[in-house]
């Protein structure tokens, strides 16, 4: 793997709209000026079921297609999964894992004590619940996921998603200042260790 | 001026579609080229499209509709996958006899059975041999590129032949990539208007087409199918040369990818050829001479350039995304060893069956491939020539 590639590897379940999230952030890393890729791992997909999505965010023109074995980060929209799937298989100890929980990073290290790198959490429930009415993770964990990553630039990321949703919810406009606001908010809301 | 944009290869068909604006799109779903229809039919519905779209019940009728279409001098496409390109398996050869230039965006997706929705290319490559022109992609840009190449190719009077436009199911077909999308109407001034010099409607001529032909005259049409196919090669490189000096973007039969001095060589198709090449560079690094051939062109077969460039090469991979269930390999492999026989000295070669419905391919899988090659360089014996990758088995024929 060329090292001016990030490579990001998405754990959710069918439904919860991991992949969107995946495909939004290849958007704004596109709005940005980078070359991109965002897919899922397509099967049997059923409500409720694991699914896989992957970004690649480069400076240079990405060919590879195959699944991200070695990931320098990892996303787990839905904490359930980090006991039924090996999330932080093959993670760079040097990036980092980001996981949907209103818990502590410290709490979750005892779940994958295989990991030695970073464990961040952010409530994405709770944010979302307060800015959208409902439990749609997919814009705090995209927020999460540009905060640790670093890949985006987060003034010029928010911008770019205000374009994203503007278009995305062209036909119920109501919601995207609440998107965007949740969006601003779940920035500040990541949790790290303290190490 | 052209623009960056970010697709799927499924939109990117699509877009190709409507920029061209055909005069009828025969729209069936299958997994995964289901989104090419739903795309287009946005396209129809918002008035983008002047396209007469006909919502049929299955592949079959969807190719029937294509074939009418065309014999009546239109401009006709479909897409498909998989179950759905062995569906309209008899049509297809009589598109093909009949001459029709029908374009057909296919979204390769393994056979059934076991049934299963992901990538290879057992679809396409069993329609190998039903006259149809055949053009594979490695990417969401090469599947707009070639689209757009694909009607000057077909339409030709010295072709006439229908064409398949394949790309990757779900690893291209599905991934949102960067692309490079050119302008509606340089589009439209590359691909051309369709004047057929024969068809049903619309010209004065009273014609028939696909009756029943005698065995004094089928043979003799049979044989100008074929040689309709030797001239597709000709004008495939000749509407590559016209893409490249007004787009810019370069194509051949096949892509060479640091072959000048390759001691070590892997031929394949689709999309693990940017795999491929990311595993080149790092033997390069090594020092190892590696060096791949990604085709394009699989139908016509580039038998003579294909020989022409594997002369100096020490041991050759075929790669083959289908499993021929023939015994001695898969259809690329029979193709490029029948291809190397004429030569005074041939390179060592093996066939490797890999990524069948939808078995991931990494490039260290594919570095696996170049240094059993390597051995085989050291040791001068091909050994075992049929070999599949990645399989959970404990057999000699694993790789």
């Amino acid at each position: 793997m060329d090292k001016k590639t990030v490579e990001i590897r998405w754990h959710g379940r069918g439904g919860q709209g991991a992949k969107t999230a995946c495909l939004l952030l290849a958007d704004a890393a596109f709005a940005s000026g980078k070359y991109v890729q965002g897919f899922p791992e397509y099967g049997p997909e059923r409500m409720g079921a694991p699914i896989t999505a992957y970004n690649r965010i480069s400076d240079i023109p990405l060919r590879e297609h195959s699944f991200i074995y070695d990931p320098d980060y990892v996303v787990v929209v839905d904490e359930s999964l980090i006991h039924t799937v090996d999330v932080a298989k093959g993670l760079d100890p040097e990036g980092g894992i980001i996981i949907n929980s209103e818990k502590s990073p410290e709490d979750l290290r005892k779940a994958i004590p295989d990991y030695k790198g970073r464990i961040y959490t952010i409530d994405a429930r709770k944010l979302s619940e307060e800015y959208l009415g409902g439990y749609y993770p997919n814009t705090p964990m995209l927020a999460a996921a540009v905060k640790v990553t670093g890949v985006l630039e987060e003034g010029r990321f928010v911008e770019d998603m205000h374009d994203s949703f503007k278009h995305k919810f062209a036909t119920k406009p109501q919601v995207i200042e609440r998107n965007m606001e949740c969006l601003k908010r779940s920035l500040e809301e990541v949790k790290g260790e303290d190490r | 001026m052209s623009r960056r944009e970010r697709l799927s290869g499924n939109e990117a068909v699509a877009y190709a579609m409507k920029q061209i604006d055909p005069d009828v799109f025969a729209a069936f779903p299958i997994t995964p080229s289901t989104e090419i229809p739903q795309y287009f039919a946005n396209y129809v519905a918002n008035g983008e499209v002047g396209t007469e779209y006909v919502t049929v019940e299955s592949e079959h009728s969807s190719m029937s509709t294509c074939m009418g279409a065309s014999a009546a001098g239109a401009r006709a496409i479909t897409a498909t996958s998989s179950c759905g390109l062995a569906f309209m398996y008899e049509v297809l050869y009589v598109v093909a006899s009949a001459r029709l230039p029908v374009t057909l965006a296919v979204v390769n997706r393994t056979l059934s059975g076991p049934i299963n929705i992901n990538n290879d290319h057992s679809d396409s490559m069993g329609a190998r041999d039903t006259g149809w022109i055949q053009i594979y992609s490695e990417n969401n840009q090469e599947a707009y590129d070639n689209y757009l190449q694909a009607m000057r190719i077909s339409e030709h009077k010295d072709v006439r032949l229908p064409i398949m436009i394949c790309q990757d199911g779900f690893i291209t077909s599905h991934a949102v990539e960067n692309i490079i999308l050119e302008d509606d109407d340089a589009v439209k001034e590359f691909v051309g208007e369709y004047c057929p010099e024969h068809a049903l409607i619309g010209r004065d001529a009273p014609l028939a087409v696909g009756p029943y032909d005698t065995q004094p005259f089928c043979m003799e049409h049979k044989v100008m199918l074929a040689e309709a196919m030797k001239n597709a090669k000709k004008q495939i490189l000749e509407v590559a040369d016209d893409f490249k000096k007004k787009f810019g973007r370069e194509y051949g039969l096949f892509e060479e990818y640091r072959m000048e001095d390759a001691d070590v060589a892997l031929i394949l198709i689709g999309s693990t050829a940017g795999t491929a090449k990311v595993a080149v560079d790092r033997l390069r690094d090594e020092g190892i001479k590696a060096g791949l051939i990604k085709l394009r062109v699989f139908r016509p077969f580039p038998a003579q350039e294909l020989a022409e460039s594997l002369k100096n090469i020490k041991a050759v991979a075929v790669m083959d995304k289908s499993e021929g269930f023939s015994s001695q390999g898969g259809p690329l492999f029979c193709e490029v060893r029948s291809a190397c026989y004429d030569m005074p000295t041939r390179p060592l070669m093996i066939n490797v069956v890999y990524g069948l419905a939808g078995r991931d391919v990494a490039a260290a899988d594919v570095e696996r491939v170049y240094r059993h090659l390597l051995k085989i360089c050291d040791t001068g014996d091909a050994g075992e020539t049929y070999l599949h990758m990645g399989q959970r088995s404990s057999r000699k024929e694993v790789l």
